[in-house]
């Protein structure tokens, strides 16, 4: 028999406010402990909450990516429990009456069409963080993102692969990316996300029993869990043991590749939610909402389409420049400077993105201005250097070499096209080589690649190679 | 009405004595004469603190007396005024404080031992008021524990005594402010009021006590029990002083986002008047049934004659929804409490068990240990009202119940100014009388608690004594943000009724 997956997301992601969601606190990453703390966040007596608004413009932007219905009135409630690393022992969150509803994300995956539905968005505080110290008898608690903002964004259960649910993650990190909504740093903690899956015989209508998945930290980590998850659920019903899969909730352990029960439906908390009497429910204007429609910039899946028609970029390229904001942005701003859209995609995809990773730069942060690429850019398409030392031309620039034609003129890259030049080291080379000279002169033409590259070693990478082989061919014949 | 008053004194129940009594100073005399030179802040301040150690041993109204910090802001006082400065309104008036209000530096327990050595870094925003006018706290009074309860007997403290009876409970749970006024050892007061915690005691002690309309007063750095229906009000020995107090510590605040946007009246001490002809009173049909005692009934019964006899015209209506206000009341304050209660975790602040094994026992083990019986019946209670399963059939109901009775009150404000009623259906009761029977406890609440739950202002002012010389308090309850009218007709039956208070 055939089984078919569903899955379904939870995601929480940070939003980019400078202070927090019901207090004056910084929401700066990598403070101090709890450097970022006051009366409020720390939840002491007779404080109260005061909403951030700008929290709330972002979570409406995010709505109207995700094609949501903007709730014009919408309200917090508190969901009670408690934990040390939360200072009220509530959370401040939203529950029957989301600040958005009903969107939609449309995407290609596989040579399918996917619609993966949104229920909702809603609003609510991140809770601090504890500590556990291995040699000590105590945990920290450090509080710095107790009240960050967030928003949860809840989808249906329209994904039908772990591949399809990675590629929604992908494609709604660069929606809210796009929409500096969120820094979306998944290392840091600022995207996360819960996954819902289950398993059933396909054409089988009614869902299997579902199983949460927590505390994933990466897309990779995510695409193994649901797989792993989703081989463990099938395989008991090949068994016909499905009546296991018990609703619950399982915590994934990326060190040893498994999940792991944390509790199950009968232990599921009863947050006790009800509306928070100390704040108004929430009015949104409608020329608000335009306003925030209006400012929203090109999304992914738009930019793409532009990307292959406008530039004639191959899917895949136009797929990688734009799963990126900034990376898309930094390509059309070279192309803008005059480079060929294919080349400069080349360069972008290429020695840009390998100096990023390299040097673990973001790509919002690259330290090559686009004119600068664009001037290296033509250097080697005009031949005054070779690409061997365009590349390192590049490499220079990135760690703040300066402009191209200072470090070409710095490292004396400049490419040698003159024969006379280039004679010597030629003959120099055909000297050296007798058995490959042999091969050539008997019939092996492609031993001619090898002398080119013994000559553009010879000269440091400096030698038109379209003139070597030339020359080549006129001294062999 | 005042041979009550010398009853009392008899039986040596009146421990201010008749000198303190009529020695009593308002706000307007004292702030004129720390303003004219005629004598300091500092002056005024010793005197009161003199007065609260001299008698508050006999009385338990405060948990702490603010010596050297209410001497540092008197000084202050005197050095703004020697310097040429225009004092505030309040300048060298000595205020106690109910101590679920924060106070920068100054311990605030909410009389639990779950905060018994909790300091704010930080003033309630009626503190920086009062101090902004100049006024000196002078000290942070007993109260029912989180402020549950109707006679401060909740307490983990101390008992706190009826000065009008020191057999008697002083009412609560702003019990130990109500007395400290009583007493004469301060002026005036603070109090919270979430059911009656402001009024019912003012009726015990035979004082005046307003409940703002919800949102007029700031509640920042007022320690929550009942977020939707919690008020920090004044309380004080005449109308007058009580509107002087109100005009001080009301105002918008962009920290309590319930604070109220509109316009605020600034002036209601300035039109009070004896003149309240014409004024549309209702009395509420369903106030007067069994549980209200005879003598309570009969003085109010005096108290509308009065008021007609000012040319005011007063009408018996009913108020169907008034019967189920004290389960709605106990649902909703009982759930918003249970939330609010949770965070005293022993985390980061407050009481700490000596040994646990592990953070949920820590948690655990200082939430049984420093709460109080009826704090605890309480959390429960609201626990149980929003659990899943249950709270459609409570919560739920008691909000649309909410929904209801406001409708209602504002059917009768359409066609009258002012409801008038008992503020409590029985008068102080003895220590320990009722302290076993939670219900009978929750009863005392009955005609106030309809108040927070529309969010209305309301009134206590004093109408009489019982035959043995015990108190008994009129409540009037006003339309949203009618503050004016409600002082208004409170100061034309003080005047009328001339009780020697
Ligand atoms: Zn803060």
């Amino acid at each position: 028999m055939n089984y078919e997956t569903v899955i379904g997301l939870e995601i929480h992601a940070e939003l980019k406010t400078k202070s927090k969601i019901f207090c004056g606190c910084s929401t700066k990453f990598a403070s101090e402990p709890n450097e970022n703390t006051c009366p409020v966040c720390l939840g002491l007596p007779g404080t109260l909450p005061v909403l951030n608004e700008e929290a709330v413009r972002l979570a409406v932007k995010a709505g109207t990516a995700l094609n949501c219905r903007v709730n014009y009135l919408n309200k917090f409630d508190r969901k009670n429990y408690f934990y040390p690393d939360l200072p009220k022992a509530y959370q401040v969150s939203q529950y029957d009456m989301p600040v958005c509803t009903d969107g939609a994300v449309e995407f290609e995956c596989g040579g399918r069409h996917i619609k993966v539905r949104i229920n909702r968005v809603h609003l609510e505080e991140d809770a601090g963080k504890l500590i556990h110290l291995e040699d000590e008898p105590y945990s920290l608690v450090d509080y710095n993102r107790a009240g960050i903002p967030l928003i949860e964004i809840v989808t249906e259960p329209d994904m039908r692969s772990p591949l399809e649910a990675v590629t929604f993650m992908r494609m709604l990190k660069s929606i809210l990316e796009y929409g500096e909504i969120s820094d979306c740093r998944m290392e840091q903690g600022s995207l996360r996300c819960d996954a819902n899956i289950s398993v059933r015989p396909v054409g089988q209508k009614e869902y299997g029993t579902k199983v949460e998945l927590k505390n994933i930290n990466s897309f990779r980590e995510l695409q193994k869990a649901l797989e792993r998850e989703e081989k463990r659920q099938i395989e008991l019903y090949r068994f016909g043991e499905e009546h296991k899969i018990v609703q619950e909730t399982r915590r994934w352990d990326s060190g040893k590749g498994r999940t792991i029960s944390m509790r199950s439906k009968e232990e599921a908390h009863d947050y006790r939610y009800f509306p928070e009497p100390d704040l108004m429910p929430v009015i949104i204007d409608e020329t608000a909402v335009s306003a925030i429609k209006n400012s929203l910039p090109e999304l992914p899946m738009e930019k793409y389409r532009r990307f292959t028609q406008e530039y004639g970029l191959s899917d895949d390229d136009a797929d990688n420049l734009t799963g990126d904001r900034y990376l898309s942005e930094y390509f059309e701003n070279t192309v803008r400077e005059g480079a060929a859209p294919k080349t400069a995609a080349n360069w972008v995809l290429g020695d840009v993105l390998r100096m990023l990773n390299e040097s673990d730069i973001s790509s919002r942060e690259i330290p090559v201005e686009p004119a600068r690429l664009c001037r290296l850019i033509s250097m080697v398409e005009e031949g005054k250097i070779s690409n061997t030392a365009g590349r390192e031309v590049f490499r220079e620039m990135f760690a703040g070499g300066g402009s191209p034609e200072e470090v070409v003129e710095k490292k004396g890259l400049t490419q040698i096209s003159s024969e006379d030049a280039l004679l010597d080291l030629v003959r120099k080379v055909i000297e050296e080589n007798p058995k490959s000279v042999a091969d050539y002169r008997g019939g092996k033409t492609k031993a001619i690649g090898y002398l080119v590259g013994q000559v553009m070693n010879e000269s440091k990478g400096r030698a038109n190679p379209a003139v070597v082989n030339e020359l080549l061919v006129k001294e062999l014949g | 009405m005042s041979g009550g008053f010398k009853d009392a004194k008899k039986d040596g129940s009146d421990p201010a004595g008749t000198s303190m009594s009529n020695g009593h100073m308002g706000i307007r005399e004292i702030s004129a004469g720390v303003a004219g030179g005629k004598w300091s802040a500092y002056e005024i301040t010793e005197m009161y603190i003199d007065k609260i150690k001299s008698m508050d041993d006999r009385i338990g109204a405060f948990l702490t007396i603010c010596e050297e910090s209410a001497r540092a802001q008197a000084k202050a006082v005197d050095e703004k005024i020697r310097s040429g400065k225009q004092p505030g309104k309040l300048a060298g008036v000595p205020v106690a404080v109910k101590d679920n209000i924060c106070t920068d530096g100054i311990r605030t327990t909410c009389a639990s031992r779950m905060l018994e050595n909790f300091v704010p870094p930080y003033n309630a925003a009626v503190i920086e008021k009062l101090i902004n006018e100049d006024a000196v706290i002078v000290g942070k009074t007993n109260m029912d524990e989180f402020a549950m309860g109707s006679s401060t007997e909740n307490s983990a403290f101390r008992i706190t005594k009826n000065p009008r009876d020191v057999t008697r409970v002083p009412g609560g749970s702003s019990g130990g402010s109500a007395a400290a006024v009583a007493a004469g050892m301060v002026p005036v007061s603070l109090g919270s009021d979430t059911g009656g915690s402001i009024r019912q005691p003012d009726a015990f002690c035979g004082i005046v006590g307003l409940k703002p309309t919800y949102g007029l007063v700031s509640r920042y750095g007022l320690i929550a029990f009942g977020s939707s229906l919690d008020q920090i009000g004044p309380m004080s020995k005449t109308v007058e002083d009580c509107a002087l107090m109100l005009e001080a510590i009301q105002g918008r605040d962009d920290r309590d986002s319930t604070s109220y946007r509109g316009e605020y009246q600034q002036d209601y001490a300035g039109r009070l008047s004896g003149d309240i002809k014409g004024l549309k009173i209702a009395v509420l049909k369903e106030y007067f049934t069994d549980g209200l005692e005879n003598e309570i009934a009969s003085s109010l019964n005096e108290s509308i004659r009065r008021l007609e006899g000012l040319e005011t015209s007063v009408d018996e209506v009913s108020l169907p929804a008034a019967g189920d206000g004290l389960s709605a009341y106990y649902i909703i304050s009982s759930a918003e409490a249970s939330s609010n209660l949770a965070r005293y975790d022993s985390i980061r602040y407050g009481y700490r068990p000596k040994e646990y094994a592990d953070v949920d026992e820590l948690m655990e083990k200082s939430r049984s240990e420093a709460f109080g019986t009826e704090v605890k019946r309480r959390i429960m209670l609201g626990t149980y009202a929003l659990s899943s399963g249950y709270y459609d059939a409570y919560y739920k109901r008691a909000q649309k119940y909410r929904k209801l009775l406001r409708s209602q009150l504002a059917g009768v404000f359409e066609k009258y100014d002012l409801i008038l009623g008992p503020t409590s259906p029985v008068l102080p009761f003895k220590i320990g009388e009722r302290s076993g029977d939670p219900l009978q406890m929750y009863l005392a609440d009955i005609y106030t608690i309809i108040v927070n739950l529309a969010g209305l202002p309301a009134i206590s002012v004093p109408c009489g004594f019982s035959r043995d010389g015990l108190p008994i308090g009129l409540q009037l309850i006003g339309p949203h943000y009618g503050e004016q009218v409600l002082l208004q007709a409170a100061y034309a039956l003080e005047q009328d009724l001339k009780l020697g208070l």
